[in-house]
């Protein structure tokens, strides 16, 4: 079959269940007995396996036929959910995890699952030890147990068959274990034997038989008149049957032996039932919920084309600037009207275009949950996740770019913020430590915390750790404010821990993040209580390609400061201006602030100095820093695509990027978070 | 280089005051006329900024300025010839471009010890064809961004 055009689907819709199957453990993990949940996973597990098969991924659908298999054991109360089998289990969705990266990656989805298939083996087999144990009496009495779900129906059929002189057998053929047509057999074996009489049950059902997906030894249950020692002999026959064992089917036993089974899993749990009862009704309505949310219809459409209409809408962002400017220009009333008409319409385009683009948050969050667990488990420290406002939405290349500073910043915060469960017992804290991570809209900015309820910030200990470490000077020290001291933990070199650990503390991380945060426009800043723990506050913009812009100018050169760093802008005199300790500073609604002379900064080329009484001035600000930006003159405010400068010019000192002008020209983007210090 | 290798090639031939240089036409995306530049701060003398092209912002480097210390008078005959090599993009500001020929393999020679003033290091060879000489200016090097990073720092 020529499976490739659905590859794309295949990779998407498997990432969908592979997540789902993660969230529906860790759910297992916390209620083992929530029958919906168990559905859930089988659910998942089915249609993953479907989806391999069909797409011809055999180690796929191999794992995850193993997991279904489990599932439908712990659903059938066959299995029961233990912690010790929770890890295997999770292990299993690692791998599966592995394989589909490895296929979205151009590979074939090979992996190497023997052991991973082996302990799930053991899991599907310690039920069966359960069960056994549990009918051990009857053993002697029914020969085999290997078929014990026949329904009403099936029983009355063999009933019947009894009454009219039939003989009811149960067949158990064993294959070879090289055998290479498994299905093959399995219909020669089955065509066989209804030459002879009626098949009434078989395990597992003829479906999987037929798509192979059993072991090597399948159960019949048979009715027939003929003599069971010759029925031996043909089903043997058949190539790659090893071995045939036929042993008369009582129904009285087995019903007796299901009658016992039912009593004990009755006893066991009484209150179950109601709890299935309530469920079901909950599962009625949630049901019918979704019912409704299909009704808005959705299609998938290819990030890639998302992206050509947004670059194509940022070429038309740019002719609208210049058309404005025209239209201004010639003063010409019908023109001018028009202009503003597209303008609207245009930014109307540019909101849906933008919504589309956004992605909820969650696709980042959701890998958390598992992260935690292992981490924990790594640390020997007890952690609950709580998530917060998972379905705020950000622009997809935000979300590319943040995963990896959360995870540097809930390391951190499991690895310095979180005590051992014993320290914590000694503090009066619940052993469990508590991960909180919120996510949600403010104006244009998107912010993500993350708190935990540890130790918080030893602020003495990061103030002598930074003075140790040269990252500031001992008399600066004093001066800091507890943010700022908190804030000295992202700077490069740093590190609290003094043990270096696997999970953070290497000094490189927590810079890192800062990095990446404000090279997406972003800020970060920390907040802690000493014993109750610390907040880690990430200011993030909504979208990162169209972006609004004061646009300034330098002698005859154009800039453009975001909106998002500036505070305000404000003309003072000249004399306004102070000096301190040679820097120039200015008294600003009762605070100094520093200023800096982007004419000196950008060494712009100036004719001469002519002597303005006045000075224009852009506060920006970066975290609780402020300081104010010189500049010639104000022209306005405007949206405008960012672009980047290309691969040559990397690294240009206090420059983010460029943006193209109405008038066709370029002006470059001021990284204000670069002049602030 | 490998371009040696191949059987035919065409080189477009441009000028840096009196000397003629060619480029591979494989590597050049277009010739502009000269368009209005952006200056870029802090950076070394031979970047002259970005310009617009066709919606992507571009870096143009000028040549003379980078060989002879020496800026780039803009007339109606100089150009910006767009090159590409590899993920980097530049626009490169000569005198004049005018010229697309063909030149077989065993035209190109390896460079001489030293050809007019143009710093050696930059040269893959030269192609001699009947009266003319031209230099084959070497992308990579020419392109190199550790030098531009060097210089920065330099200058900071």
């Amino acid at each position: 079959m020529e499976t490739s055009q659905y590859l794309d689907i295949f990779i998407d819709e498997s990432m969908e269940h592979l997540d789902m199957l993660y969230q529906q453990l860790l759910e297992l993990e916390k209620n083992p007995k929530e029958k919906e949940i168990i559905e859930e996973i089988f659910r998942a597990a089915h249609t993953l396996k479907g989806m391999s098969a069909t797409m011809e991924f055999d180690d796929l659908a191999g794992l995850t036929h193993k997991l279904e298999n489990i599932f439908d054991g712990i659903r059938d109360d066959k299995i029961v959910v233990q912690t010790e089998m929770m890890d295997s289990l999770f292990h299993a969705v690692d791998h599966l995890n592995a394989m589909v990266e490895d296929i979205s990656n151009g590979g074939n989805g090979k992996r190497d699952v023997e052991e991973i298939i082996s302990q799930l083996d053991l899991i599907e087999k310690g039920e069966s030890a359960i069960v056994t144990s549990k009918k051990e009496k009857k053993e002697d009495k029914v020969n085999s147990n290997t078929i014990d779900d026949l329904d009403e129906f099936q029983l009355t059929i063999l009933g019947e068959s009894k009454d009219r002189g039939f003989d009811n057998y149960e067949i158990e053929v064993h294959l070879r274990e090289d055998c290479l047509l498994k299905g093959a057999r399995v219909y020669m074996v089955f065509e066989l034997l209804e030459k002879s009489g009626e098949v009434i049950h078989s395990n597992p059902t003829v479906n999987d038989l037929e798509e192979e997906n059993f072991d090597f030894s399948f159960s019949i249950m048979f009715v027939t008149k003929e003599d069971p020692q010759e029925l031996q002999a043909k089903i043997m026959k058949v190539s790659e049957v090893e071995q045939v064992n036929i042993t008369p089917f009582s129904i009285e036993d087995y019903k007796e032996v299901q009658d016992k089974i039912q009593e004990q899993v009755t006893e066991v749990k009484p209150e179950k039932d109601n709890n299935r009862e309530s469920k079901k009704a909950d599962n009625n309505t949630k049901m019918q919920q979704t019912g409704k949310g299909a009704q808005s219809k959705t299609i998938r459409v290819n990030i890639e084309r998302l992206d050509i209409l947004m670059n194509l809408f940022e070429e038309l962002v740019i002719d609208r600037g210049r058309l404005e400017q025209i239209s201004s220009d010639l003063n010409h009333y019908e023109l001018q009207e028009t202009v503003e008409r597209m303008s609207r319409v245009s930014s109307d385009l540019q909101n849906i275009i933008l919504t589309m683009r956004m992605v909820p948050i969650d696709t980042v969050f959701n890998r958390f949950p598992r992260m935690i667990r292992q981490l924990a488990r790594d640390l020997g420290k007890e952690v609950e996740i709580e998530v917060i406002g998972a379905e705020t939405e950000l622009d997809r290349t935000v979300i590319d770019e943040i995963g990896d500073p959360l995870v540097h910043l809930i390391r951190n915060a499991m690895d310095h913020g979180i005590e051992t469960p014993s320290r914590r017992a000694e503090l009066g804290k619940p052993e469990q430590g508590k991960i909180i991570l919120e996510a949600y809209h403010s104006g244009n900015h998107v912010f993500v915390e993350i708190s935990d309820d540890g130790s918080g910030i030893n602020k003495e200990k990061v103030k002598n750790k930074a003075i140790e470490k040269g990252v500031i000077s001992s008399s600066e020290a004093e001066l800091l404010t507890d943010q700022q001291i908190f804030e000295l933990i992202l700077a490069s070199g740093f590190s609290t821990n003094e043990e270096i650990s696997d999970v953070s503390g290497r000094g490189v991380g927590l810079d890192v993040v800062k990095n990446t945060i404000e090279s997406l426009g972003g800020s970060i800043s920390i907040d802690a209580i000493p014993g109750e723990g610390s907040t880690f506050s990430i200011q993030l913009p909504l979208t990162l390609s169209i972006i609004s812009v004061l646009l300034v100018e330098l002698q005859n050169e154009k800039y453009a400061i975001p909106l998002s760093s500036i505070i305000e802008t404000a003309i003072l005199k000249k004399k306004d201006i102070f000096s301190a300790h040679h820097n120039k500073v200015i008294d600003f609604r009762g605070k100094v602030i520093p200023l800096t002379f982007l004419n000196k900064i950008f060494d712009v080329p100036h004719e001469e100095d002519e002597e303005d009484e006045y000075v224009s001035i852009v506060i920006v600000r970066k975290g609780n820093k402020v300081a104010g930006l010189v500049v010639d003159s104000f022209i306005g405010q405007q949206e405008v695509v960012l672009k980047s400068l290309g691969n040559y010019l990397t690294n240009v000192f206090a420059i983010s990027g460029a943006t193209i002008l109405g008038d066709g020209e370029v002006a470059l983007i001021i990284d204000s978070n670069a002049l602030v210090k | 280089m490998s371009e040696t290798g191949l059987l035919e090639n065409k080189v477009i031939v441009y000028q840096l005051e009196e000397e003629e240089y060619a480029l591979l036409v494989q590597h050049v995306g277009a010739i502009e006329k000269v368009l209005p530049i952006t200056r870029v701060p802090n950076m070394p003398e031979f970047v002259k900024g970005v310009i617009n092209l066709r919606g992507i912002v571009t870096p143009v480097i000028d040549l003379k300025e980078r060989f002879y210390h020496k800026s780039t008078e803009f007339t109606e005959q100089t150009r910006i010839i767009i090159v590409s090599l590899e993920d980097i993009t530049v626009g490169l500001i000569v005198d004049s471009a005018n010229d697309v020929i063909d030149i077989q393999p065993d035209h190109i020679e390896p460079s001489p010890e030293a050809i007019g003033s143009v710093v050696v290091d930059y040269i893959s060879g030269v192609i001699k064809l009947d009266e003319r000489l031209l230099i084959l200016l070497d992308l990579q090097k020419v392109l190199n961004k550790a030098e531009i990073n060097d210089l920065k720092t330099m200058e900071g």
